[in-house]
């Protein structure tokens, strides 16, 4: 054990700080579910990828840097302290990236994984189905094979970013005749393509962060099968993996938000507050460090050869909580003007992203897995415990 | 090398042999049988465990003991909570060796604090401590010797300047006493800052591992937990098959998981730099104090009635629990402690800084 950064780590981090102070926009980007924003953070995407910056974790030939896991850490750390926009691309690059490294041919990585790290095709989830939430294994969205093409017929819901995204990812049943978990395939969609109708839906902000798709007879070449046919649910694993594991929220955001609450804790400490803020605070920083932690130890833990344990379904919980108790305490200490959406810049300085932040925590306990479902798989996967 | 956050092949090794000694000599019946007995310590066991090589672990090689460290030892003081052992094995070979060593190695004592460090290695109690935050001394009664507080300055007393009011502890294991002491008589090994420094390594020394002990009580109670629900039917069917029951395990595996990593940092920055570990260490107490009390307020629950009777195992590890979340500080003093920290303005905070200035060169400096 030795939690010292080495001189080449150092000399990374040294070198991250100094490309980001000279890029990262002066002035927060309006939202990407927004069309102006979304423009807006694919530009902030390119410009990541003119400097190899776009997902460092890559090899040097698909425009990453070759970075282990810790330089990864190390990266999101600085990423976060410069307050650079969110990524857009999130679903891209931190979920389907890796599954398309590790299952994709040479021929679909050289297709996809170029123009994703350059920001040029944008990636929406369409895991989701009206009827296949919680039980995604009930997903009845058919593609259907015709010669070298299938034909896509189906709807798919709370599809992340579909609303100005290029392209999807998600799961299809290949296999009419399959059922449950089987004879499904992954399939990547042109949300370009004819036939594809998509239905922005309003987020409790009010913006269109999720939509629905509907597919009517759209053809796709079976090129755009990742990991062939049937074999949808084992890389669909991999990606909710990924997901829940080590990648969708770096523990560098909960850092810098429990810092800014520190920070908000301490203006306002003379006030009279609610009781329970102080433990709240404390609480808060404490976790965030936690999930750092916890974070450093898996990834020196790979990094070391070894895998990752069904513990790692504990991850979703604890960042989705902890991000809920540091937007919650924030509104506490903003007391009666947290109701307040800020619309001039003296509001937003005084008020900052709190409520925009409160409100999507709101989220968290539901998306990539209700944490419902992720205490049931803690239950049966990794404790031991009996399913029926 | 640079940033690695995980033990050796060695570290594993050395605590699984430990552990499978452990699990075999420590059970419930034989923690049962140390009630009844007239010293709650089964001699043989110090003995074996001795033999190990576990009680001078902390000692350095010229003092006579295996000069490791904090690191070395944090797993076995958790395995120590997974069996609830009922002997003071980890306090002595964590907090009063140290403290027998850090006198010897500022040449602050001689032979007789020598012959303290021996027997502590041998596997005899001949020393305790009591530090000025505990108000009790569990198995002060063992002792000959006692390291006692006086405003900062740390005084050794004899078993004849000390006495001892027995109480009893919600714990049947523990055998605790209040001490009194005529300290106006004693002699002082160290003063000042000196002793000041020495008290405060101490308590991070008590406090981290008793955060160690109270993650391995806290994953002893889910197992058995998870055994019982697994077992007890219902509407014919175990009652771990419902989620409601589920949830109260996963909550709890959810806390032990995030308090780990928390206390094995405690135990490297203990390692690095014992005087200015208060931060990490006091998080590893808090972190395994949450996991500890919730584990076992969950675990009675999920045992239904059996859960509230003396017959029922879980209570040896319920108890100590109890016990050990107020031992070397409670959640009070080592909140207290964080808040204080995160209220100063140069308080090191946000993403760079999850291991402190020490990890980062002067390139990055803030």
């Amino acid at each position: 054990m030795d939690l010292r950064y080495s001189d080449s780590q150092q000399a990374f981090r040294a070198e991250v700080r100094a490309w980001l102070s000279e890029h990262v926009p002066a002035n927060s980007l309006p939202s990407f579910d927004t069309e102006e924003g979304f423009e807006a953070h694919r530009d902030w995407e390119r410009t990541l990828a003119e400097g190899n910056w776009g997902m460092v974790t890559w090899p040097e030939a698909y425009g990453g840097r070759g970075c282990d896991l810790i330089e990864w850490l190390i990266f999101e750390e600085e990423y976060y302290r410069a307050g650079a926009p969110l990524r857009v691309n999130q679903n891209g690059i931190f979920l389907l990236g890796p599954t398309l490294m590790e299952y994709g041919t040479e021929e679909q990585k050289a297709r996809f994984i170029p123009a994703m790290a350059s920001g040029d095709e944008i990636w929406a989830q369409a895991w989701s189905e009206p009827n296949a939430g919680s039980d995604m294994a009930a997903i009845r969205c058919r593609a259907t094979r015709d010669g070298d093409d299938y034909i896509i017929n189906g709807q798919k819901i709370w599809s992340t970013r579909a609303v100005y995204a290029d392209w999807g990812f998600g799961l299809f049943r290949t296999d009419p005749e399959s059922e449950r978990h089987h004879g499904l395939s992954k399939i990547l969609v042109p949300l370009t393509a004819e036939g594809v109708t998509v239905r922005p839906i309003r987020q409790l902000n009010g913006l269109p962060g999720f939509a629905e798709i509907f597919f009517d007879d759209v053809r796709v070449p079976s090129f755009n099968v990742l990991g062939g046919e049937g074999e949808g649910w084992r890389i669909a694993m991999a990606t909710a993996g990924f997901e829940r594991g080590l990648m969708l929220r770096s523990p560098a955001r909960f850092q810098q938000a429990a810092k800014r609450l520190v920070s908000l804790y301490r203006e306002r400490a003379g006030e009279l507050l609610d009781p329970s803020v102080e433990d709240a605070v404390l609480r808060c920083h404490m976790d965030a460090e936690a999930y750092a932690l916890s974070t450093y130890q898996t990834a020196s833990k790979l990094v070391a050869g070894g895998s990752i344990g069904p513990e790692a379904s504990c991850n979703k919980i604890f960042w989705s909580e902890l991000d809920l108790l540091i937007h919650e305490t924030a509104m506490k200490l903003l007391g009666a003007r947290g109701e307040l959406e800020p619309s001039n810049a003296a509001q937003v300085a005084e008020l900052g992203t709190w409520l925009d932040g409160f409100m999507f925590a709101q989220s968290g306990p539901i998306y990539a897995g209700t944490n419902e479902i992720q205490r049931n798989i803690i239950a049966e996967r990794m404790l031991g415990m009996p399913r029926k | 090398m640079g940033m690695d956050f995980t033990f050796s092949e060695d570290q594993h090794t050395f605590v699984d042999a430990v552990r499978g000694m452990l699990t075999s000599e420590v059970t419930p019946d034989r923690i049962r049988a140390r009630w009844e007995n007239d010293t709650g310590i089964d001699g043989a066991l110090l003995e074996q465990i001795a033999d190990l090589g576990v009680m001078g672990m902390l000692v350095p090689e010229t003092l006579g003991g295996l000069g490791l460290g904090p690191t070395d030892f944090v797993m076995l003081a958790q395995a120590a909570g997974e069996v609830a052992l009922p002997e003071p094995v980890v306090e002595q070979a964590a907090v009063v060796g140290p403290l027998l060593t850090d006198i010897l190695e500022r040449g602050l004592g001689g032979e007789s604090i020598q012959s303290r460090l021996d027997d502590l290695v041998g596997g005899k109690i001949s020393t305790a401590v009591a530090h000025p935050i505990n108000p009790f001394v569990n198995f002060a009664d063992q002792a000959d010797w006692l390291l006692v507080g006086r405003g900062e300055d740390v005084c050794l007393v004899s078993r004849d300047q000390i006495e001892l009011r027995p109480q009893a502890s919600v714990d049947p294991s523990r055998r605790i006493a209040e001490v009194d002491v005529n300290v106006d008589d004693a002699a002082s090994l160290a003063t000042g800052d000196v002793g000041a420094d020495l008290w405060r390594r101490t308590l991070n020394r008590g406090a981290l591992n008793s955060a160690a002990q109270l993650l391995g009580l806290a994953e002893a109670m889910v197992n058995q937990s998870v055994r019982y629900t697994s077992d007890r039917s219902q509407f014919g069917r175990a009652i771990g098959v419902n989620q409601a029951v589920k949830h109260l395990l996963a909550d709890v595996a959810v806390q032990i998981e995030y308090a780990k990593p928390v206390i094995y940092r405690a135990a490297y920055t203990v390692e690095v730099s014992p005087s200015r570990a208060d931060f990490a260490v006091s998080h590893a107490k808090v972190a395994a104090s949450r996991a500890a009390l919730m584990a076992a307020r969950h675990c009675i629950q999920v045992h239904g009635a059996m859960g509230y009777t003396w017959e029922c195992d879980l209570q040896i590890w319920v108890k100590r629990a109890w016990a050990l979340g107020r031992e070397w500080g409670d959640e009070g003093f080592h909140k207290n402690r964080i808040h204080e920290w995160l209220l100063q303005p140069n308080a090191l905070l946000g993403p760079e800084f999850t291991f402190g200035r020490r990890s980062l060169a002067d390139t990055v400096a803030a």
